[in-house]
């Protein structure tokens, strides 16, 4: 798999996301950095495999990579996903806000009607 | 697919009926008319579609017709100001609006199709949100992640039937 150049950080993170292998990559980075070894075996995939999935979410900044040479654990770094998830986030205190609000309005209208 | 709850008034259904849908129902104590105008009309818009307490809508330009764009921005207490900014593709009155929605560059656009449905008294709305891609869609939907990080799949899981 070839890592596409972006244009912006964003979209990098969303095309990251869109795989269930890496999410659940992220999810056990979550607990605390691990090596390619340790990554590899709770999914069933091959190391190589679990590195290509990790320089893709290195490129998108969702983790950093150790410099000890052959070990490299990964760890997770989850500023993009504040980003991603504060866009979201928005949804359903958005449209929950605004419904009440205008069951409210509502009432008022049909007063005005009568 | 078809929703399995019923739409109620004061609690709002929230479903992803396929990877690229988020869908809101809910039903209003109101005729379809009154809906209509209060979904569609600037007089009516900075009334209510201010999401959480703090907010207030002090743009909302909207030329309904087909292929007019509409405008909208709110402001925080704070100051801080988000912008919205879309196109009406359908207008049907007073029973289908379609329109695009744009939150900005970064943004994906989204297609926005809201149906009123008349049921007796009241009537269902329900908005279907398209987004242009599933990784948009389950960028939106990963954001259980980031509440899941302290506690692991459990949140995660929880996060997402909320969703669906």
């Amino acid at each position: 798999m070839v890592q596409q150049a972006t244009a912006d950080p964003l979209s990098a993170t969303f095309a990251a996301l869109a795989s269930p292998t890496r999410r659940a990559i992220l999810m056990r980075l979550a607990e605390g950095p691990a090596t390619v070894k340790e990554l590899s075996a709770p999914f069933s995939i091959s190391g190589p495999a679990v590195s290509k999935h990790l320089r893709v979410l290195e490129g998108a900044g969702l983790i950093e990579r150790g410099r000890e040479a052959q070990w490299r654990p990964a760890r997770l770094d989850a500023a993009p996903l504040r980003e991603v998830s504060e866009w979201a986030d928005g949804f359903r205190p958005f449209w929950d806000g605004s419904f009440d609000r205008l069951d409210e309005y509502l009432r008022e209208l049909k007063g005005e009607e009568t | 697919m078809t929703t399995t709850r019923e739409a109620k008034v004061g609690e709002t259904i929230y479903e992803t009926p396929s990877d690229l849908e988020l869908v809101t129902i809910r039903a209003f104590d109101a005729p379809r008319e009154l809906l209509w105008e209060a979904w569609t009309s600037p007089e009516h818009l900075p009334r209510w579609l201010l999401g959480p307490e703090g907010w207030t809508m002090p743009v909302c330009e909207s030329d309904l017709r087909v292929g007019g764009e509409w405008h909208f921005v709110w402001r925080q207490e704070d100051g801080s100001e988000m912008g919205m900014t879309g196109e009406y593709k359908e207008i049907t009155p007073p029973e289908r609006l379609v329109s695009t929605q744009s939150w900005g560059d970064d943004w994906p656009e989204t297609t926005n199709t809201l149906v009123f449905t008349e049921e007796g008294e009241r009537t269902i709305v329900t908005q279907t949100i398209v987004y242009p891609s599933l990784e948009a869609r389950d960028a939106a939907l990963a954001t259980g992640m980031q509440k899941g990080i302290d506690s692991g799949f459990d949140r995660l899981d929880a996060y997402l039937k909320t969703l669906s």
